[in-house]
């Protein structure tokens, strides 16, 4: 158990990679969407609704599934340049990660900003601010500040999400403990110590979110 | 196919009558079936192969109740220890890494492992012998194996997960290939094809069934594998504390072999006689 400390941890920093990157990508995915889902235009609407609406209505292990099996055995695509993307499985669980945390998060974001309050928008109106700076100005951070307790929540599913990367062969926390409990037959030892790591990281953004709460609150 | 099936429901019966009149334990048997020729399942999900009816002969000849039942590869032994099961029969190699933990009856079948990879692949054509057997040494292994790690090197190598074929390339006796692991060998076969990796290595019959049944151009290249960590053919995995079911076990696998029953049934799913 001791042992394979060693290992577990050496496989925390892909785990950390691998969702630190997808909450990055993610997060521009999720505003970008939240913006087309406020807009008029009703193309743009649908678009982001039914974005939103396939990738958080299927289970995350088939859009993995999907991503680098599927699309893998489609010949056009392995000769085209998405394959570059494609071929490689670490590509593959980043984009897939990507999209289904940017679509949970333009649902966040989407209800955060239909919260702004619409005296504040008319007062940036009367300052004479223009759109671009009333959006990054006024409404994007309020909007920010608004989403941190459900955004906190979507972090740590999508911590947890990433065990899903030891489906398509990433040596991950959980893919480094299959593989150690195929060799030491102990499921439950490494189990809770790999358990265990999750729940450290867990606690680490929980606290985050909660000190970022704390400082933007300003009510 | 029919025809194989309708025997096999037959046989089904028969045991199901052998075994309501037989005085005999209950036996749990676990198998992945996933591993074709030697497990698998149909379209109806229903498990067959090589080993689920050499299985079910076993059962006769030991008069035990007998239930199989699925259990993914990578827990195979972890679901043996926790008595999910009595025992396994899933392609798995008796090698002394195995031994710590579990015993083994005697083998029943043995085969080679091969390399494989898609047609028109620089590999294709390596320049190998036939046949390595670890166990024996000596230089002719050792020249193959230089010849492989040079042709090997900086390649992407395919395999199932806790597996000989893993523990061979991992061993180092091939240099360092970069090895990626899947969890069923369906997935590695659906990469090799993809052409994400360079190249996979099995068991030699589970290219060939799936170039057959895909009908993708897999070739099997380099030498076959025996011996060394490639283990001394596939028996029954069974816990250490079970000596008396290991005892029925091997006292069955003689009575198959002897009356041929191994080998008939080796010939219809494999193609070949791979009884030990």
């Amino acid at each position: 158990m001791i042992e394979s400390l060693p290992r577990l941890l050496n496989a925390t920093m892909l785990t950390i990679e691998l969702t630190l990157l997808s909450l990055f990508f993610g997060i521009f995915v999720g505003i970008f969407f939240a913006v087309l889902r406020t807009s008029k235009n009703k193309i743009f609407y649908y678009i982001s609704y039914y974005y939103s609406y396939i990738l958080r209505g299927t289970p995350l292990l088939v859009q993995i599934f999907i991503i680098y099996f599927g699309l893998g055995q489609v010949e056009w695509i392995r000769e085209s340049f998405l394959w570059i993307v494609l071929k490689e499985p670490y590509s593959c669980a980043i984009l897939a990660f990507t999209l289904n945390t940017g679509a949970y998060s333009s649902e966040i974001f989407r209800s955060a900003f239909e919260t702004i309050n619409k005296g504040v928008l008319e007062a940036a109106e009367g300052l004479g601010l223009n759109k671009i700076n009333t959006f990054f100005k006024i409404k994007l951070p309020i909007a920010i500040k608004q989403s941190l307790p459900a955004y906190g929540n979507e972090m740590i599913l999508m911590l947890k999400g990433t065990s899903l990367a030891s489906t398509v062969t990433l040596l991950d926390l959980t893919g480094v403990a299959k593989h150690i409990i195929s060799t030491t037959f102990k499921p439950v030892e490494v189990f809770i110590v790999a358990g265990s790591i999750y729940l450290l990281m867990t606690f680490i953004i929980h606290n985050f979110i909660r000190f970022l709460e704390k400082k933007y609150n300003y009510n | 196919m029919k025809n194989i099936f309708k025997l096999f429901l037959s046989s089904m019966a028969a045991l199901a009558i052998l075994v309501s009149s037989a005085q005999a334990g209950s036996v749990k048997i676990g198998t992945e079936g996933a591993y074709p020729p030697w497990n698998a399942k149909d379209e109806s999900g229903k498990l067959i192969g090589f080993e689920v009816e050499l299985a079910n002969w076993l059962c006769i000849y030991m008069e035990a109740d007998c239930t199989i039942v699925e259990q993914d590869w990578d827990g195979m032994i972890p679901g043996l220890i926790m008595r999910k099961y009595d025992a396994i029969m899933a392609g798995m190699s008796i090698t002394d890494e195995r031994m710590k933990t579990i015993n083994f009856s005697q083998g029943y079948a043995d085969e080679v492992a091969s390399l494989a990879v898609m047609k028109g692949s620089d590999l294709e054509g390596m320049d190998t012998p036939e046949g390595i057997n670890l166990s024996l040494g000596g230089s002719d292994v050792k020249a193959a194996l230089k010849t492989l790690t040079a042709a090997l090197a900086g390649k992407t190598i395919g395999v199932q997960t806790a597996t000989i074929h893993q523990n061979f390339l991992e061993s180092g006796d091939v240099g360092s290939v970069k090895v990626r692991t899947y969890k069923t060998q369906d997935e590695v076969n659906l990469d090799l094809a993809a052409g994400r990796i360079d190249a996979a290595l099995a068991a030699a019959v589970a290219f060939t069934d799936y170039a057959e049944k895909s009908g993708k151009d897999v070739v099997l290249v380099g030498p076959t594998f025996s011996g060394g960590a490639f283990g001394n053919g596939v028996g029954v995995g069974i816990r250490k504390d079970d000596t008396a079911l290991l005892s029925d076990f091997n006292k069955a696998i003689n009575k198959a072999r002897k009356n041929g029953k191994i080998s008939e049934l080796a010939i219809k799913w494999f193609g070949f006689d791979a009884s030990m």
